[in-house]
């Protein structure tokens, strides 16, 4: 169990899109350390054989089948962009090719 | 009648309708008096509908005047936590992120009110995205428990329990993730009920941890609960985790409540230190009562719960960050530009949205959840947290194999001063520990009002809990110990509650 | 990082192979054509206007929840099935987390490890008439992103854009990701397997019926990763060199391009680990025009994911009934269906590579069956419509021609109502919307002077009008008749049968 660095917030950060201050940083570095000391606890129960459990509920195979909803409408969709063009959601140069 | 009004209950309200005593339009401008009188002080609203609840509300007069026959309930307005979606009214989930922000649809919790005939009186406040324990962490200003306005309300949900507790809605719908239902009722002197996962609609709830999340009822009865939770809950086409059978008899178990024969355990894990000495108290009389309405008392012990607040903490942050992710600026909601940088790019533009937009709980938790879920830890946080659960879900079936329902206090304290514990992220995540399991396995939870610590003359409460799908034993316990305490008391326990005035009144 | 970046070294792909063993892997995306998306019942249709095929869930929005759509399970088993692949018996979805303006969620719910379908294989003709089994790692469902329109500066392209504009409308369309295992051994051939393998899985998708497989419209689009090692000492040791760094090249979205990149790839390697340096691990992008692979993103610890369980879904858990059920409905193998079919035509090897290469075989059986001869269809498909297709970067059954009007067309020609450059006129006109073959040669009043009279009036004029042709003919020079026969045509306005004309001609002279 390490404790988290400031390097490690700053790139968790960048990796949760959020930028923040100097200031904010140098406090969630401490404050993540308290909680991660406590969460670290999850390590103390052996747990080889024991399976991870995702659900509360064991339920299987829900699907539904393949026919069309309508659809909201292209006002509707948009009505929540901070702005649009050409009935497009307008959003800044995109850097990076995926 | 006015002030008398926002005094029934629901039931009470809807009999009054039914039997014409009473219309709903004016059923809904008594609690848009009452609110207008009370909610600055309380703060438990963040946005106030009433144009559409007063037209929904005639809307619902002129069918019953026409002789058509209505939901049971119709006419019978209600608040609903902003992290529900209501199309056409504001929904910002307690986050400036989503200022002003008007959803296009509605969450099917919310669309089952409006068949059922229920004006919408509002949206109620919250901690942001419903991280937190007491309101606090609301981008709008924390809610003020109406018991003690200096003092926190309980949370995420402590703006729905307030405004039933301060009677500016006969009722209301809260969402239960680690106990934002529970908690706030238990420090609210009302009650509050976390359905079995799987058994109300998360359609068009706005996602804190997806596995975890359950909308339920908020309310001053047991009775009212099961009423609210029979309206909402049900099978839900549009979320894959709904439970595809009928809703629990609820209303039933509450009409008919007996204890006797019934198996009752309480959880060894919950309840020693930590627990303040009035709650505790308040708890030990309950369990009394319940014995000596013929319950049978054991003691179960559930071992692994003592590391449910560590795993929950490690699933609700991980599930969070991705859900969270969403809020990016991009098609809805908040867009900050930062600060000093032409021509931004959209990587840029996120970035800078997401620091300003969340508040610093959010952040905390999105960090931390990065973490766990990130490679080279996922195995030891995240998997390990998924591990736990597993055990806790097993304490469940083991304890459930002896008993019919369990119960502990429900929060370790009764409501804490505003303030007292932002600094100190921990001590606010112990209010949920008792809480916590509940959703881990996905099992249903009830907290009702089990009296007055003595050391502040605050409310207390006890929680009951009950296998996944068996939500009825909430009801008939919760409504059978309901009765002997309101009995004990000579009236219902917010009757205590001091009695609130308009601001500078 | 332009496609203007100055051009990379290469060295000849011979040479390359001599000192280096290619190892390739092959993502390939599929969308299916199911009627709805993914996650929620929005219309799937291509081309709709922007952000008309939404709804709350494949937009993001708050509080939406995603419900499988069943019919795409059973399409990715089906394409499991078909390549042969172990099918889960419980597995589940996962959330890929990642920020980008055109994934509404910021995170694509895609499957990690426990993908629906696994370990398989496709068996690939090469034209020398070997053939090479594909390993197939996985194929698992996940949702399609939306498309951005780049804005500003010259080029459309995402550099040097000032904004970008979204259209959500493909956002969540089903899609199944087709993973290889690392493909060795194919040596020389590597690029020849690459194009022959998505050759294959294409037609294969074609015959289950599960994705309109246009590479054009990007419905099936492949990521063609390429690595080289050293060759080894003897072929039998080759397996134990260590795989080289990899770089994925992307956005290869023709049949002709997955070759042409896996070969670029193979050179520009080669010239990197000549020269002793190393191999970035990145992403390349391929451009069609240039023929080149351009430098992309690196790959990095940008790259976490942050992978975990899908916690608004439940787990997929196939029944063995429901399994052996979808077996049941599988296609003929396309490889045997092709055998089959070339020699019920009794076309040659090179027809009916040109044949599959047009897309062709569903048309020439369905045109067949019309009533066509086997010759006259594939005249029509791989001929004339396949070179407009070719021309117009169109599908030959984008045309509006159906297998009914060359099997009417066809028969025309066969009548004797029409030649073969009435014929094209004639499909000109069903191209235009005119009508069926018949309704066309009508209209436009084609049809062949069947009256002998007109025919033999004509060959006098012209065998008068030219002695001296007509002397070398009589003198035994019959090639010399093409130059009357054209004068007759042209005499007759096209409108004659240039067989009979020679016949004519020919009975006059000799």
């Amino acid at each position: 169990m390490s404790a988290l660095s400031r390097d490690d917030v700053a790139h968790l950060a960048g990796l949760a899109r959020i930028d923040l201050s100097d200031v904010e940083l140098d406090r969630m570095v401490g404050e993540l350390g308290v909680i991660l000391e406590s969460v670290a606890k999850v390590q103390e129960v052996a747990a080889e054989d024991i399976e991870p459990m995702s659900h509360p509920l064991p339920l299987t195979n829900v699907t539904r089948p393949d026919v069309v909803r309508p659809s909201l409408g292209a006002e509707a969709a948009l009505s929540g962009a901070p702005q649009q063009e050409q009935q497009r959601f307008s959003v800044p140069r995109i850097l990076d090719e995926d | 009648m006015n002030s008398d009004i926002t005094r029934l209950s629901a039931a009470e309200l809807a009999h009054a309708l039914d039997s014409r005593e009473v219309s709903s339009v004016e059923v809904v401008q008594a609690h848009l008096d009452r609110i207008a009188t009370v909610d600055a002080d309380v703060h438990a609203y963040l946005h106030v509908d009433g144009e559409g609840a007063l037209a929904a509300a005639q809307a619902v007069d002129q069918r019953r005047a026409s002789g058509e026959d209505l939901h049971v309930l119709a006419g019978v307005p209600i608040a609903v936590k902003d992290v529900m979606v209501t199309k056409g009214l504001p929904t910002t989930c307690g986050s400036k992120i989503l200022k002003g922000w008007i959803p296009p649809y509605d969450a099917t919790v919310v669309s089952r009110l409006k068949a059922a005939g229920m004006p919408i009186l509002g949206k109620t406040n919250m901690d942001e995205f419903a991280m937190g324990s007491s309101t606090e962490h609301s981008a709008y200003g924390p809610t003020h428990n109406p018991w003690d306005l200096t003092r926190i309300p309980g949370g995420s949900g402590g703006g729905s329990s307030a405004v039933v507790a301060a009677y500016e809605a006969p009722w209301a719908i809260g969402t239960d993730t680690g106990g934002s239902i529970r908690q706030p009722a238990s420090v609210t002197g009302t009650v509050g009920v976390k359905p079995t996962y799987g058994g109300v609609s998360r359609y068009g709830l706005v996602a804190l941890a997806s596995s975890l999340d359950q909308a339920g009822p908020c309310t001053r009865t047991v009775l009212d609960a099961a009423l609210l939770h029979s309206v909402i809950g049900g099978y839900d086409p549009m979320d894959s985790t709904s439970i595809n059978a009928p809703v629990p008899s609820v209303v039933e178990a509450a009409r008919n409540a007996d204890v006797k024969g019934l198996k009752v355990g309480v959880i060894k894990e919950l309840g020693g230190e930590g627990y303040q000495a009035g709650v505790r108290a308040r708890f030990d009389e309950s369990v009394a009562l319940l014995q000596e309405a013929g319950a049978e008392i054991v003691e179960v012990s559930c071992p692994s719960f003592d590391y449910a607040l560590a795993a929950y903490y490690l699933i609700l942050p991980s599930e969070a960050s991705s859900n969270l992710a969403k809020f990016d600026a991009m098609r809805y909601g908040l867009r900050v530009l930062p600060e000093g940088i032409d021509d931004p790019s959209a990587e840029q533009v996120m970035a800078a949205t997401r620091d300003a937009g969340f508040g610093d709980e959010v952040k905390r938790r999105i960090i931390l959840g990065t973490y766990a879920l990130s490679s080279g830890y996922y195995d030891a946080y995240y998997g390990q947290a998924q591990k736990v659960r597993r055990l806790i879900a097993g304490d469940f079936d083991r304890a459930f194999g002896q008993v019919d329902v369990l119960v502990s206090p429900t929060a370790p304290t009764t409501a804490f001063k505003l303030g007292d514990k932002l600094d100190d992220p921990m001590s606010m995540y112990l209010q949920d520990v008792a809480t916590i399991p509940a959703n881990l396995a996905g099992v249903p939870g009830m907290s009702l009002p089990s009296g007055l610590a003595e050391e502040d003359g605050l409310p207390t409460g006890i929680q009951i809990l009950a296998p996944a799908t068996k939500d009825e034993r909430l009801y008939n316990v919760g409504a059978a110990l309901e009765k002997m305490l309101v009995d004990k008391w000579g009236g219902s326990l917010l009757a205590k509650a001091p009695e609130l005035t308009a601001k500078g009144a | 990082m332009t496609t203007a970046a100055t051009a990379e070294e290469i060295v000849d792909y011979d040479e390359a192979l001599e000192r280096y063993d290619p190892v390739m892997g092959l993502e390939v995306h599929v969308e299916l054509n199911t009627a709805t998306k993914m996650f929620c019942g929005c219309a799937t249709g291509f081309g709709a206007d922007p952000n008309t095929q939404v709804c709350p869930v494949c937009l993001g929005l708050p509080g939406a929840l995603p419900v499988v759509n069943e019919k795409a399970v059973e399409s990715a088993i089906r394409i499991g099935l078909a390549l042969n692949c172990e099918i889960a018996e419980w597995c589940r979805f996962a959330r890929k987390n990642y920020f980008y303006p055109d994934m509404p969620k910021n995170f694509q719910t895609s499957q990690y490890d426990e993908p629906i379908a696994f370990e398989g294989h496709l068996d690939v003709e090469l034209s020398d008439g070997t053939t090479y089994r594909v390993a197939i790692e996985r194929a698992h469902m996940e949702e399609d992103t939306g498309k951005s329109l780049h804005v500003g500066g010259a080029t459309g392209r995402i550099h040097g854009a000032d904004h970008s504009l979204v259209d959500y409308n493909r956002a969540g369309i089903p899609l199944i990701e087709i993973v290889t295992k690392p493909l060795t051994g194919a040596g020389e051939r590597a690029p020849q397997v690459a194009k022959a393998y998505v050759g294959a899985l294409r037609e294969l998708l074609r015959a289950l019926g599960v994705s309109d497989v246009k590479m054009e419209q990007g419905s099936l689009r492949c990521d063609a990763n390429l690595s080289l090692r050293p060759k080894a000492a003897g072929d039998e040791n080759q397996d134990d060199v260590p795989l080289g760094t990899r770089t994925e090249t992307k956005n290869v979205n023709s049949l002709r391009s997955v070759e042409r990149a896996i070969r670029y790839e193979i050179t520009r390697h080669a010239a990197v680990l000549d020269k002793g340096e190393k191999i970035r691990q990145e992403t390349r992008h391929w451009h069609e025009d240039t023929g080149v692979t351009t430098s992309g993103r690196e790959k990095s610890d940008a790259d976490d994911y942050r992978y975990f369980p899908e916690p608004d879904l439940v787990p997929v858990a196939p029944t063995r009934e429901t399994v052996e059920h979808l077996r049941g409905t599988l296609p003929e193998a396309p490889g045997l269906r092709r055998k089959r079919l070339q020699s019920d035509w009794g076309y040659s090897d090179l027809e009916m590579r040109d044949v599959m290469n047009a897309g062709a075989v569903d048309l020439i059986e369905e045109t067949v069956a019309a009533g066509a001869t086997p010759a006259g269809a594939r005249k029509w498909w791989t001929g004339e419509l396949a070179r407009r297709a070719n021309v117009e970067v169109k599908s030959v059954e984008d045309f509006g021609v159906t297998p009914a009007h060359i099997a009417e067309l066809d028969g025309l020609v066969r009548d004797g109502r029409l030649n073969d450059s009435m014929a094209r006129q004639v499909l000109e006109g069903v191209i235009a919307g005119e009508g069926t073959p018949l309704e066309v040669a009508d209209a436009r009043g084609l049809e062949l002077v069947q009256d002998d009279g007109a025919l033999e009036a004509a060959v006098d004029k012209v065998i008068d009008a030219n002695p001296d042709v007509a002397q070398k003919v009589r003198d035994g020079k019959v090639q010399a008749a093409g130059a009357l026969i054209g004068q007759v045509m042209k005499e007759m306005k096209g409108q004659a049968d240039a067989g009979k004309a020679r016949e004519i001609i020919l009975a006059k002279l000799t």
